[in-house]
């Protein structure tokens, strides 16, 4: 029993160390790959090294009788029990989506689908005779990139005659809630500033460092699916909703999960063939990918081009934003590949007060790999347009950047704040994270310094990047998912146990891959609890342990999850304070709850919870109208989103001789409310800039004009590392504005990081040469691209040429293996 | 099949392994040395980094008989895990939150060690210069690099040997 003395000073707002830790830097791990049970196969799969093709034939005679070969099975070698892939979220009633088995037994529509199975004693047997399945392909011709889609001259699925899978619209005048853009746009042009742009949204690989892996054990009575995935309750779902096996027959596990960032928000085919080839052979199987299969084959995110029309009256008050967003989906709808490009429709008006907007998003299928969320989803991609657009509304204005936000951001006593969008943002403080950020990076310093290496004609110039964000996050309240016709809820689940000896164990229904709940959540309860941090130990991430729960992404572990904790948790209390009066045999209304412990007002009597549960347990002495428990859950569905927010600073030094750009500087003054561990914020918040600012200078996804993966390896896909970057200033306002609708006061930082720097560092190396007659530069900013910028005022080359200039004329496929014309010996990684 | 005999975190063994199987294999699926893990095909990750006689490889990027008649040291044998005692850098990842979903953490703290077996006193820059063989994608980098300029600090005069 714990003393009352050694409860804990307040936890919320401490930087404690994570309790997760121990194990992960000792190697005491629980990856789904460490995992090995007695009998288990292994499985390789063999994927289509064509774009687009039908299969003639699949020759599987040699590869069967390769040492230690089980099994090897092809589409056709299943029927329903396969099931399919799932798309939760149709955008529009008439979305075109294409059928997508996780194993096709006709026609494969990129490169890597799978085509069949090998199941070997080892991993290494499986490989090998992957490699001798005999697949004949007959090519069809492929559609890549957005514009050739749109053209419907090649159809990534015939079928379907057409490439469009959706056109989905936001009018500001037809919902009411602004203006008419089109008549703002012509009264610009007639008297005031017209702004138009394209902008890329360049292709990007999530690039979790654990590659996916899957086990499943068919051998209890319940199926096991253990799984690197970040949603273990919507995969089992999933798998009841296509597999034919009843939900209650289902256990699916996440166990240590290595990153997601929206990359392990999916349903994939590798899962599904791995449940059927362990439900057709009855032995625990396990599938992990490769690095290479993991990048050809995980899905993708961004990829888009935004066609952007800004209308301002001369002094830059903004009067409407016109938005056409091209999507590219891939291959397949995903589970939500849609609804990525649709959540940014109420971000592109951002923090400021347009009066009219309308957002169009067409989403287009082509022959490559499927596209879904990426950290941010649809966020990144509407702050990066409106922070680039509104920094070229500034130049044709001739103010400042951060002078233009100001004029058209909404100001603080303003809130709460309906927006051209529809939205409420409950709170926010612009004025004070600018000022902030402003002070910590030294703006006005480096203004000065930019000019007089301006005005001396220096080398190396210096350019200045602003990126003022806002997000939506915390999915999400379950009636708007329901009114854009997304097939589930954004409701979380928790439940509180007290232990029999006084220990507390939290069941929360997200299921964290690197995000620290375990820490943040046993803050949460040991403050509302009034017990110690150490007693209290979080469980997720099994849906026998945690039955029910919507998982995590979104930015929502916290600000839906962890109220759903406070929920549970105060249930807790109300429990304990009957049994509490009835014990110390005083009135309810005297007792009063503080740091564990129930007391009677104006005496020395009380009890601590932790001593009620033991009570609880023995259950000896209880009142007539309760049961003998502490225990409670809770369900939180939220009834808004919640909107961090804040002001980004980046200082880039840009070699106008050679292109060559350098951070020089970054900070940030993130407004998220109230902060449960700053050193877990922190942490989200780096990583969270590092991911954006890759997208503004390396990364990108490439596929060639026949639909090759190029980028198809960490050789080529360029993920930053230590010596790429630098260290940040990272900042938050003295008096946060704090959520209204969540009791914490907290908003979501996962993704906020990485919705805000892209912007920030283009906006930066631009600003470095505008002077030099440029106002654009596409990404990723490499130095060819910034080089060729300079000297011709363009955008600086197209895709292809900058993402690999280290490939030959001739090359066509680098490192790659190219695919033969009509047969392949099978890709089987 | 070839017969290997060699010391891994302090225990000899001996197996009979392929000619072709890698050292990160040996040490995952013969040994059970599940703490080293695999990120990548290409050598390009680090996640995988073990010692060699003391030195920072990639265990990818070697044969398991190229181990044979060796000293191997992975994350688990850094500390005696049992008492919770553990490795200045360990410490220090902790410490500095330089650790988010952990999977590059045993790789990375293998290199930081020899980084600083090194340069028991390096600059932020040779820091980073140091890590550039090993991926994070959670951290940023940012707090993986104050890990070993705290380690470096808080061991110093005494080195940060393994």
């Amino acid at each position: 029993m714990t003393a009352v003395q050694d409860a804990p000073s307040k936890e919320i707002g401490r930087d404690r160390r994570r309790k997760e830790d121990q194990r992960l830097i000792t190697g005491r791990t629980r990856w789904t790959d460490n995992i090995t049970l007695p009998g288990m196969l292994h499985l390789a799969m063999v994927r289509s090294p064509f774009a687009h093709a039908t299969i003639t034939s699949i020759d599987t005679e040699a590869a069967k009788a390769a040492p230690n070969v089980v099994a090897v099975l092809s589409g056709k070698d299943f029927g329903d029990e396969l099931g399919v892939c799932i798309n939760a979220w149709p955008i529009t009633p008439d979305q075109k989506a294409p059928g997508h088995s996780p194993m096709p037994a006709d026609r494969v529509a990129f490169a890597g689908e799978i085509v069949a199975v090998v199941v070997a004693r080892s991993a290494a047997e499986a490989r090998d005779a992957a490699e001798l399945v005999d697949v004949e392909f007959d090519e069809q011709p492929a559609v890549i990139g957005i514009k050739n889609a749109l053209q419907d001259s090649v159809l990534a699925h015939p079928d379907l005659g057409t490439n469009k899978s959706a056109l989905w619209v936001f009018d500001s005048a037809d919902a009411g809630t602004g203006s008419d853009v089109e008549e703002a746009i012509s009264k610009a042009r007639a008297d005031g500033i017209v702004i138009e742009r394209e902008f890329r949204q360049q292709r990007l690989i999530p690039a979790f460092m654990e590659p996916r892996s899957v086990v499943v054990d068919p051998t209890g009575e319940q199926i096991t699916m253990y799984s690197a995935t970040q949603i273990p309750h919507i995969l089992r779902f999933a798998l009841a909703a296509t597999t034919g096996v009843p939900e209650s027959k289902i256990r699916v596990i996440a166990p240590d999960v290595g990153g997601g960032f929206g990359g392990k928000l999916q349903t994939t085919p590798e899962e599904w063939i791995a449940w059927a080839v362990g439900r057709r052979l009855g032995k625990p199987v396990k599938y992990t990918e490769t690095r290479s299969e993991s990048l050809m084959s995980a899905h993708h995110g961004r990829d888009q081009v935004q066609t952007l029309t800004l209308a301002a009256d001369k002094e830059g008050n903004v009067t409407g934003f016109k938005v056409h967003l091209d999507a590219d989906l891939g291959a397949y709808v995903a589970i939500v590949g849609g609804g990525v490009p649709v959540l940014g429709a109420f971000m592109f008006n951002a923090i400021y007060k347009f009066p009219s907007y309308r957002f169009e998003c067409q989403t287009v299928l082509t022959n490559t790999t499927f596209t879904d969320a990426y950290r941010g989803a649809g966020r990144p991609e509407a702050t990066y347009a409106v922070e680039r657009i509104m920094d070229d509304l500034a130049a044709a204005v001739g103010v400042d950047p951060l002078e233009i936000r100001e004029r058209n951001w909404i100001k603080h006593e303003e809130f709460p704040f309906t927006t051209v969008a529809g939205l409420e943002y409950d709170s926010g403080n612009y004025e004070a994270a600018t000022a902030r950020a402003k002070e910590v990076f030294g703006y006005d310093e480096l203004r000065a310094e930019q000019k007089r290496r301006r005005d001396e004609g220096d080398r190396v110039q210096l350019g200045i990047g602003v990126s003022t964000f806002t997000e939506m996050c915390g999915l999400a309240p379950s009636r708007v998912l329901g009114s854009l016709d997304y097939g589930a809820g954004g409701w979380e689940h928790a439940s509180v146990r007290m232990l029999a000896t006084g220990t507390v164990e939290v069941v929360t229904g997200a299921s964290a891959h690197g995000q620290g709940h375990e820490t943040a959540f046993s803050q949460i309860v040991a403050d509302r609890l009034g017990v110690p941090f150490e007693d209290v130990e979080v469980l997720h991430g099994d849906t026998q342990i945690a039955h029910k729960g919507l998982d995590t992404y979104g930015s929502r572990s916290l600000v839906v999850g962890g109220e759903a904790l406070v929920r549970a948790a105060d249930k807790v209390i109300e429990k304990a304070k009957h049994l509490a009066a009835h014990l110390l045999e005083a009135s309810e209304d005297d007792l009063e709850f503080a740091g564990g412990r129930f007391s009677v007002r104006g005496t020395d009597s009380g009890v601590a919870i932790q001593e009620l549960a033991t009570a609880a347990f023995a259950a000896h002495n209880y009142p007539e109208d309760m049961e003998p428990s502490l225990d409670a859950e809770a369900t939180f569905d939220p009834v808004n989103f919640n909107y961090p927010h804040g002001t980004h600073l980046c200082a880039m030094e840009v070699d106008t001789e050679t292109g060559e750009v350098k951070m020089r500087k970054y900070t940030c003054c993130d407004d998220i409310g109230n902060i449960i561990n700053p050193l877990i914020v922190s942490g989200q918040v780096h990583g969270g800039l590092v991911q954006g600012i890759a997208q503004a200078l390396w990364e990108e996804a490439v596929h060639d004009e026949s639909g090759t993966l190029v980028s198809g390896s960490f050789v080529d896909y360029l993920l930053p590392t230590a010596a790429d970057t630098i260290s940040f200033d990272v900042v938050h306002t003295d008096q946060p504005s704090v959520c209204t609708t969540n009791t914490l006061g907290t908003k979501g930082v996962g993704e906020a990081g990485t919705i805000a720097s892209t912007p920030a560092v283009v906006n930066a190396v631009v600003d470095a040469v505008r002077h030099l007659g440029v106002d654009d530069i596409q990404m990723p900013c490499t130095p060819e691209r910034v080089w060729r910028a300079i000297n011709s005022g363009g955008k600086g080359g197209s895709t292809e040429g900058a993402a690999m200039p280290h490939f030959g004329d001739d090359a066509g496929g680098g490192n790659q293996e190219m695919p033969g014309t009509s047969s392949t010996e099978g890709a089987g990684a | 099949m070839a017969r290997i005999n060699l010391s891994v975190d302090g225990s000899n063994v001996s197996d009979d392994v392929e000619p072709r199987m890698l050292l990160v294999h040996y040490l995952r699926e013969k040994l059970g040395k599940t703490g080293t893990v695999v990120g990548c095909d290409t050598s390009n990750c680090g996640a995988c980094t073990v010692h060699l006689d003391g030195r920072s490889v990639k265990s990818c990027n070697v044969l398991a008989v190229q181990a044979d008649g060796h000293e191997v040291t992975t994350i688990e044998g850094l500390s005696d895990t049992v008492d919770g005692d553990l490795h200045p850098v360990q410490e220090a990842f902790r410490e500095c939150h330089g650790l988010q979903c952990g999977f590059c953490t045993p790789g990375m703290i293998m290199q930081s060690v020899d980084l600083l077996n090194d340069n028991p006193d390096p600059t932020e820059e040779e820091v980073r210069l140091g890590l550039e063989g090993n991926l994070c994608r959670c951290t940023g980098y940012h707090n993986i690099v104050k890990s070993v300029l705290h380690a470096a600090k808080s061991s110093s005069g005494e080195g940060a040997n393994a």
